[in-house]
């Protein structure tokens, strides 16, 4: 699977393998040149660009990304029985997507700051997001439940693509520390830093994705537009959303689109390292469109029996990014049944927290949405606030009445 | 003291936003070379260069989603959108998440974008130039919401705007751009709080809440009352969100009249939430119903007509002519 430089030169329309050529057509989209390296079959192949960044990945670097999927995938499994169990209002899984979110967060340096959109749960696992902390935002506890400035991992988005906006904003900031450090002879200068801005194939159709690619482009802002093409925008499929490959919208804006197989951990990881020192070193954004598929449901609420069909996920299933790394892996002699079954073993200890802790975590108090409505002292909250406790005060002797406990914030 | 008009006076409170903390940018339409539709950026793109006085694309979700961005990375935007009527585009953007991203975040992360607004009527122009949005910003939680009326207020209140942690939407009353007044650079006195209204009037038989555009017409129109032997108190909002209920409750304990003047429409507009807020805070004390002025529930007419539409003395008159045969 040949690929060209990355350039605004790139045509990306030319269909050069029959195989991503059939796969397309169920889709009903024309083909696009597609950076792949590992295939389905487990062989790596070579690429003129990117086998340089996939060669630097050590086996102990392998290892670690098939780790990660591995968790994150178990994670998915716990939290969709979580939701099953009521524990949870509502899951969004990943399944599937699994190399695409962690070959890209594992490219990602501490210093880039990442805006997910709400699926994106395999890049929270590599920014050290504690995945129980994941899980207060679907169980109706937080919007949020983790501190972006920790991480650099920013909070969820749900309205899509107003991310992706902040992404560009965030990048024109990193561009004007450094100016600030220029001019300081070098003072205060952090470590170059780009950013990642995560939407989806649904999310493409926004306006918000087009304004801020002019004014990433406008700008040369450091920051790569990760999309996740996952064929499915809940029931509707991505030739609704587009009649060219995703990738190939990056020519317009000026700046290079880069379609990559999102189900070949080393090629994502590859794809977003090139792209992201592309980005650090000035010279622009750089779109990424991952190809791959959301093997599950939308959300727990969403039925895919009703819009596709099994023989669809079932042809996506064959090209499984867990179990092509696992063939690389095991044919290549860099792991063996013991690091497989302890990866297992992991997995199963990371459900097992998790579970615990969802079960652990308390009700918050409405007053804590009081106090963080405003940062500055606020004369209507704080009259709100002060009836509320004289209501809730009117409660007190009544414990026994679970509704008014309720109320009265116990 | 220097007399100015508020364009200049946000000019100079611009200037010295910039002057004084590096980490403030003012980003919007035609905002560089031009100066703004209305000038109001005159000359601060060679004082302060591009990367402070940013010409964006012409995209106002982008230009609010950006400034977002900046926010989060330690910046303080100051945002220019170049018309009322223009601010839809970005309206997703100020409410779904500059209103919330405090919020959301428990407190971990604030927003202090400040977004300049030349809102209101009577300039004569074409469609979506002279509109009064304010009551749909003002509906959601987590924006402040600032209209200065007068040169002292606007130098003070766009810095005050850009000091606030929290997310600030300021309308400025573009029909009164080259209203000159008074400034003093050295001292805000009583304009110290951006937050708080100030009593222009003092008056015993009714009193009239005004902000932005009106203003002036509220103080004419109790000049004219006072011909007639009418003492009418007169109160400048200076803020929407939050409102400053205090002054206006004691105002209304004293007059016993309340009289709410706005272009915006009526309907749903701020003049209600003051009515039904008055009621509960100062029913005893109301001597008549607390009567709105605005504007009709229409998109805002062609200008030919505009006079009709938008509140004038006759209109607060008229309205205190009621008021005082309860």
């Amino acid at each position: 699977m040949g690929t060209h430089l990355p350039s605004t030169e790139f045509d990306g329309t030319a269909v050069d393998d029959q195989r991503e050529a059939d796969a397309e057509a169920v889709m009903g989209e024309p083909a696009a040149q597609m950076v792949q390296l590992l295939g389905p079959d487990g062989k790596l192949g070579a690429d003129p660009v990117f086998s340089d960044y996939a060669d630097k990945l050590t086996p102990e670097h392998l290892r670690g990304l098939y780790a990660d999927m591995a968790a994150i995938r178990r994670f998915d499994v716990e939290a969709t029985a979580l939701q099953r169990q009521g524990q949870l209002a509502l899951w969004v899984p990943l399944t599937g997507q699994e190399a695409a979110q962690i070959g890209s967060g594992r490219a990602s340096q501490p210093q880039d700051y990442i805006f997910p959109t709400y699926r994106e749960h395999g890049v929270a696992l590599t920014r050290n997001v504690d995945l129980a902390e994941l899980l207060r935002q679907f169980r109706g506890v937080s919007n949020g439940g983790w501190n972006p400035r920790d991480t650099n991992f920013h909070l969820y988005t749900l309205v899509l693509a107003a991310q992706t906006l902040h992404a560009v904003g965030y990048a024109m900031g990193i561009q004007r520390d450094q100016k600030f450090a220029a001019a300081a002879n070098g003072a205060g200068k952090q470590p170059d830093a780009a950013v990642i801005a995560y939407f989806g194939d649904g999310a493409s159709s926004e306006g918000d994705v087009h304004e801020s690619m002019v004014f990433a482009s406008s700008y040369k802002a450091p920051v790569v537009f990760f999309c996740q093409n996952n064929h499915w925008a809940i029931s509707v499929p991505t030739n609704v959303q587009t009649r060219v490959p995703l990738s190939n919208r990056a020519k317009g804006y000026g700046f290079p689109g880069i379609r990559v197989d999102g189900n070949d951990v080393i090629a994502v990881h590859a794809v977003t390292e090139w792209a992201l020192e592309h980005a650090r070193q000035g010279k622009g954004p750089v779109l990424i469109e991952a190809f791959t598929y959301r093997v599950g449901a939308h959300t727990t609420a969403d039925d895919p029996t009703k819009y596709r069909q099994s023989a669809e996920e079932d042809a996506w299933r064959a090209k499984d990014p867990l179990a092509r790394l696992e063939k690389y892996l095991r044919a290549e002699g860099l792991a063996d049944d013991t690091f497989f079954a302890k990866v297992k073993a992991d997995g199963d200890e990371l459900a097992a927290y998790v579970r615990r802790t969802a079960h652990d975590i308390e009700n918050p108090d409405i007053r804590q949405a009081f106090a963080k409505v405003y940062k500055e002292a606020h004369p209507l909250v704080a009259e709100e606030l002060a009836w509320f406790e004289e209501y809730s005060a009117g409660f007190a002797g009544e414990e026994e009445s679970a509704g008014h406990a309720a109320k009265a914030g116990h | 003291m220097t007399t100015m008009t508020i364009a200049k006076a946000i000019n100079e409170g611009l200037r010295a936003t910039l002057a004084a903390n590096p980490k403030s940018l003012l980003m919007g339409e035609d905002i560089g070379p031009l100066g703004g539709v209305y000038r109001v950026t005159d000359g601060l793109i060679g004082e302060f260069g591009p990367d402070r006085v940013v010409d964006t694309p012409l995209a106002e979700s982008g230009i609010i989603g950006t400034a977002i961005g900046l926010a989060l990375r330690g910046y303080s935007p100051v945002c220019e959108i170049q018309f009322d009527g223009f601010v839809f585009p970005g309206f997703n953007q100020i409410t779904t998440q500059l209103a919330k991203i405090h919020s959301r975040s428990n407190g971990n992360l604030s927003v202090p974008v400040v977004i300049r607004i030349p809102y209101g009527g009577g300039i004569g122009s074409i469609e979506h130039h002279s509109e009064s949005p304010e009551a749909l910003f003002a509906h959601t939680a987590g924006l402040r919401i600032i209209s200065p009326s007068n040169p002292h207020d606007a130098y003070w209140m766009i810095q005050q705007a850009v000091e606030c942690q929290d997310p600030v939407i300021v309308f400025e009353p573009k029909r009164r751009y080259w209203l000159k007044g008074d400034v003093d650079v050295e001292n805000p006195g009583p304009s110290e709080d951006p937050f708080k209204a100030h009593v222009l009037r003092e008056g015993t038989d009714a009193t009239v809440v005004a902000y932005g555009p009106l203003v002036p017409v509220a103080l004419a129109a109790a000049n004219a009352a006072e011909e007639d032997g009418r003492s009418v108190e007169v109160i400048d909002l200076r803020s929407i969100s939050p409102i400053d209920f205090d002054t206006v409750t004691a105002s209304v304990q004293k007059t016993g009249r309340l009289i709410v003047a706005h272009e915006a429409p009526t309907f749903g507009g701020i003049g209600g939430e003051i009515a039904a807020r008055i009621s509960e805070r100062a029913f005893h004390s109301l001597e008549a119903p607390v009567i709105r002025v605005g504007g009709f529930h229409m998109p805002y007419p062609v200008a030919k007509v505009e006079e009709d539409y938008l509140p004038d003395i006759d209109r607060i008159l008229e309205a205190l002519d009621r008021a005082l045969s309860y």
